[in-house]
């Protein structure tokens, strides 16, 4: 049997973060990495990008050729790991092979969710858009089939930038979404309808409050998509970017508690010993609301992955909470959104800004002399000193007045936490 | 590594730090032809925030933890092994802005061409920053805080 003292399955953020975690505690001990998928760690959300000939495949690696080795780490990539036992601290590949460790993180993602009551959705043509296999796959099919059309099913961030990509191609795009607006999840209203106002002078058709409910086929290709309600769209693609869940399939069995995802506590511990997750398929705490919650971004699964790491090689890492923020470009409008974006009932107040010609949106959200969320869209300049007093939870009842003018800034904060910023230690665990 | 400390009480808010950026990140490096010619393609690195009598320059603050690194999708925002400097590498760098929502000092900027970010590195190749060396009255001054 191989052994390891460090086991981490995954080959993202995540992964690639807890690697620099337990480096920065461990220089030597031996580490081996574990991955389904076959590349060397590239950027997943620039797929849409490599999609759509914005970067070329050399662009994609997350870090660069010589990474693993300079890490020190044993790789084993295109290996499938079936089974986790935490007791005998080993694991199981698909060829058969069982590797002994002394710290496992489990660092695997999600899974796209493909609806299964939607009749012919196993025709070609259609497909999910999480790796750069599907990335691959897609750009194929696209040639192959000469594609001029597509249907986007779902109106969130991997649908819009699938969308993007689309139309980057030439390719004439319906984006279909079962909520009455796009991004409900990420954005207010107001901003979803200057995105999708952005997205209309682009070209690209939104159909709202609606979905797929059979998809047609010929020739076992598919041909076209009926909606819910009623209404027949032809394409020569489709693509479901309806979500992602946590891929908790791989420990099922093992005993390590799962609810949507793994559980796990401020420092990334699993119920099991030495057994430790983070990145997409951890459930950790929350920074607002406190409760352990799946939020899947990309900024989360790096700091999960440093806690993680740094604490699978002794030392005591702390995870400070998750917290939703997303910044996507849409089409050629930069849009951020951060924490909570609208009012969530009495004790919540909103500031905002609204330049409908320009396409330029600021609205901060305040709880309780707090700013626990913001949406900029447009004029996103110098958004993260938002997002740090959101984080910090610094109370901004004295400098209300001033959040919402042209000249806000560092020194509009309170003297103590400017000090903090400037000092370049805000950030430090 | 080498940090700049920002001294508020010492700014008088000229922005010949501004000025100095601006020249050495020019092509010419001279300071006519890099306004005339060169400004709209420059964005400083060092910007000074006034508030009436009170004002300081600001510029990338090389955090340990640096949150734009963390949350940098294609790998572009790195930090330089040699001098600890957090660089951004603008040849992967695709314009997601992921930097500016998650700095707290605002400190990445969207670089002229509105597809890069842009900010301060700490003036490769020169010993001592052009905006501390030029600040006339020790607002910005270096440190070497001995860690590396």
């Amino acid at each position: 049997m191989t052994k390891t003292k460090y086991l981490i399955i995954g080959n993202s953020v995540a992964a690639v973060a807890a690697v620099s975690g337990i480096r920065q505690v461990d220089a030597d001990g031996d580490i081996t990495l574990i991955s389904r998928e076959t590349q060397h760690t590239y950027s997943r959300p620039l797929i849409t990008y490599l999609l759509g000939g914005k970067v070329g495949e050399e662009q994609m690696a997350y870090r660069p050729a010589d990474w693993y080795e300079k890490s020190g780490v044993n790789t084993m990539l295109g290996t499938e790991v079936t089974h986790v036992d935490p007791e005998a601290h080993t694991v199981d590949t698909a060829g058969g092979q069982t590797i002994g460790y002394e710290k496992l993180l489990i660092a695997v993602g999600g899974t796209p969710i493909v609806p299964r009551d939607v009749q012919g959705a196993d025709a070609e043509g259609v497909f999910t858009f999480t790796t750069m296999d599907d990335a691959d796959a897609i750009a194929n099919y696209i040639e192959e089939r000469e594609v001029r059309s597509a249907i986007v099913v779902g109106g969130g961030l991997i649908g819009l930038k699938s969308v993007e990509a689309l139309i980057e191609l030439g390719i004439s795009t319906t984006v279909v979404e079962l909520a009455d607006r796009m991004l409900s999840a990420t954005f207010d209203e107001t901003a979803s309808t200057l995105a999708q106002r952005r997205l209309a002078r682009a070209g690209v058709e939104v159909r709202t409050s609606t979905t797929v409910a059979e998809l047609l086929s010929e020739n076992g290709r598919v041909v076209g998509a009926k909606l819910t309600d009623g209404e027949t769209l032809p394409c020569e693609l489709l693509i479901f970017a309806i979500g992602v869940l946590p891929a908790t399939g791989i420990v099922q069995g093992s005993g390590i508690d799962s609810d949507r995802g793994i559980i796990v506590d401020d420092g990334m511990r699993t119920s099991a010993e030495d057994v430790y997750a983070a990145g997409d398929v951890a459930q950790a705490r929350a920074l607002l609301c406190g409760t352990n919650r799946c939020i899947a971004i990309f900024p989360n699964a790096y700091r999960q992955g440093i806690v993680a790491g740094r604490n699978m090689a002794g030392a005591e890492a702390q995870w400070e909470g998750g917290l939703v923020m997303n910044s996507v470009t849409i089409v050629d409008l930069p849009t951020i959104s951060v924490g909570v974006t609208e009012a969530l009932g009495e004790g919540y107040e909103e500031l905002s800004q609204l330049n409908e010609v320009a396409l330029s949106y600021r609205k901060l959200v305040l709880h309780e002399g707090r700013i626990v969320g913001a949406v900029f869209v447009g004029d996103i300049d110098r958004a993260g000193i938002i997002t740090g007093l959101i984080r910090e939870r610094i109370d901004v009842s004295e400098i209300r007045d001033v959040l919402m003018s042209d000249d806000f800034g560092l020194i509009s904060l309170p003297a103590a936490y400017r000090e903090r910023v400037l000092s370049g230690t805000v950030n430090r665990r | 590594m080498k940090r700049i400390r920002i001294c508020e009480e010492h700014c008088i808010g000229c922005g010949l730090c501004e000025v100095h950026c601006v020249v050495q990140h020019s092509r010419s490096r001279n300071i006519i032809r890099a306004f005339r010619e060169e400004r709209d393609g420059i964005v400083p690195g060092v910007k000074v925030e006034r508030d009436g009598h009170l004002s300081f320059a600001l510029q990338c603050r090389h955090c340990e933890d640096a949150p734009c690194i963390e949350a940098c999708m294609t790998g572009a925002m790195h930090r330089d092994p040699e001098t600890g400097a957090v660089l951004c590498d603008t040849e992967r760098c695709v314009g997601c802005w992921m930097c500016i929502m998650a700095c707290p000092a605002g400190a990445v900027q969207r670089g002229a061409s509105g597809k890069v970010a842009s900010k301060c590195d700490l003036c490769i190749g020169e010993d001592v920053p052009v905006c501390v060396a030029n600040c006339p009255n020790e607002a910005l001054v270096l440190e070497d805080d001995g860690d590396d």
